[in-house]
């Protein structure tokens, strides 16, 4: 059975050029880049271009692109990171009630440790206010940390207004960008953040690596891990050199493709959003209507729980999921469209799909089509369909 | 084919036996809540003491609709007593196992069928 894949906003697939790119790294090119002879300096050398290209994807220095595991590893360095730097200064951080798991167990550790921690609400599209965050600031606030746009629903959020916000307080402001970086423009300048989250395996580049932007001048940030001297002792480790190396040549591509991407995945999305609401009854977007990811359609479907669809969508070869990736297994709902005001079984009752580089027009009516029917067998089972059946 | 749930999970997933609302049962059992995402609803027919059918209709994840499918199958035949002698973990083990963090559906189905004949007896009790 053809497979089509819609979860992007869990992973993507490596790009065969980027793959290409990689594969030396492995074998031919395969030197430590601490060590002085030619082998670890060709590595050394092809780490350094990746920091460039990655750099480049958000209008930063390539001095201030740290390289990391990944997403998680981005956020749980840049919060203990500043909290640690800062703790005799403040111990008050700002996140949001939509943050990823990465950055919301981060700060409840943090709470453990003597740190308290503000979680601002958002509105029923997945927004937070801009003004709710200059209210929270207290003269003990050491970061403030909101994601630039919602893994689970698309929301991009007023990071600019934030930004210009946290620079006049004096407070640092992180952003955990790992959805939209390679996606849609993010500059580091624009945005007025001082760290951001990036992650490889959302751009088609490989699992395993991540960055943190950390801003020149903004003072030193405690190790997350010790050891060598590596990442100019901001992150101890020898280098993944075939991730790093994928890294950049997947930031390369994207910087290359997003324009055309971005119109072709939005009108794609939209095509998706407009089918299902209309094809199917008693079904409503999740998120913010225009302020949206260009590949993020959630939806909730009433009177079906999203795990039965999500299973029901594989049996017909269609691979989505009910939110996010790093929560299914779990039986609570949604952290992200309960605080958006959804009722339970309206947050257990929704699916996400997130459209990628080889998605195509006719996947997408591939898709309407078995939702249509799975939606329409699994309603016949519900007992919320009192007598409608 | 899935690896989180057994074959037996997903056949009765895929072909669930007795969905649907019963007209007339003698017992209806309802458990389950939004917050935990499951909820159940299951109708008995009962006759000399036995139970010749069941139904269910349920909102709720795959293991929580193959367990209500295969709670139906089992309970039909038996006699009131020994229906209530049915368990989660015979309902979990005639499914082939659950995965741990699923054996709450078990629990649930459970649940439903005790419910059922609860209301039926009670309402037994009234036409006395």
């Amino acid at each position: 059975m053809e497979r089509i894949y819609l979860d992007h906003a869990a992973t993507t697939p490596v790009h065969p050029d980027v793959l290409k790119t990689m594969i030396p790294y492995f074998t031919d090119n395969f030197g430590n880049p601490s060590t002085i002879y030619s082998y670890g300096q060709e590595a050394k050398a092809a780490v350094e271009d990746a920091r460039a290209s990655v750099a480049a994807l958000i209008n930063a220095e390539p001095e201030e692109i740290v390289f990391t595991s990944g997403g998680t590893e981005s956020d749980n360095f840049a919060l203990e990171g500043v909290a640690y730097a800062n703790e005799k200064r403040g111990n008050h951080i700002i996140t949001s009630a939509v943050e990823h798991h990465a950055v919301l167990e981060t700060c409840k550790f943090l709470e453990k440790r003597g740190f308290y921690v503000t979680r601002l609400p958002v509105d029923s599209s997945g927004l937070i206010d801009p003004d709710a965050v200059k209210k929270a600031i207290t003269p003990k606030t050491i970061l403030v940390s909101v994601m630039h746009a919602n893994n689970e629903v698309g929301t991009i959020e007023p990071i600019a207004e934030i930004g210009k916000i946290t620079r006049e307080a004096g407070v640092l402001f992180h952003t955990d960008a790992v959805q939209t970086t390679g996606h849609i423009p993010t500059d580091v300048h624009e945005l007025e953040v001082d760290l951001l989250s990036m992650s490889a395996h959302k751009l088609y580049g490989p699992k395993g690596v991540g960055a943190l932007y950390i801003r020149k001048g903004k003072g030193r940030l405690v190790p997350f891990m010790h050891g060598g001297e590596q990442e100019k002792r901001r992150r101890a480790g020898t280098e993944n050199v075939p991730g790093i190396v994928g890294f950049g040549k997947a930031a390369e591509i994207a910087r290359e493709e997003m324009p055309k991407e971005v119109k072709r995945l939005t009108a794609l999305r939209d095509r998706l959003i407009s089918c299902i609401l209309e094809r199917i009854g008693n079904t409503r977007l999740n998120g913010h209507p225009v302020r949206r990811l260009p590949n993020n359609t959630n939806i909730t479907i009433d009177f079906v729980e999203g795990e039965s669809m999500c299973l029901s969508l594989d049996m017909e070869g269609i691979c989505a999921s009910t939110g996010s990736a790093c929560s299914s297994g779990s039986l609570e709902a949604s952290h992200v469209l309960l605080a958006m005001g959804l009722r339970h079984e309206q947050a257990h009752g929704s699916l996400r799909f997130t459209l990628g580089k080889w998605n195509t027009e006719d996947e997408i009516e591939q898709v309407i089509t078995a939702l249509s029917s799975t939606v329409a067998r699994l309603r016949s089972m519900s007992p919320l369909l009192k007598n409608k059946s | 084919m899935s690896p989180v749930y057994s074959e037996k999970v997903m056949e009765h997933f895929k072909n669930p036996r007795n969905v649907g609302e019963m007209e007339n049962p003698d017992g209806i059992g309802h458990v389950g809540n939004p917050v935990c995402g499951d909820i159940m609803e299951l109708y008995i027919k009962v006759k000399d003491n036995i139970i010749t059918d069941a139904m269910f209709k349920t909102f709720g994840c795959g293991a929580a609709i193959a367990t209500s499918s295969m709670v139906t199958e089992l309970v039909k035949g038996k006699s009131v007593d020994e229906a209530l002698k049915i368990s989660n973990s015979a309902v979990a083990e005639a499914l082939g196992g659950l995965p741990p963090v699923k054996m709450h559906c078990s629990v649930l189905a459970e649940e439903a069928l005790k419910s059922a004949i609860d209301d039926y007896k009670s309402k037994q009790k009234n036409k006395k």
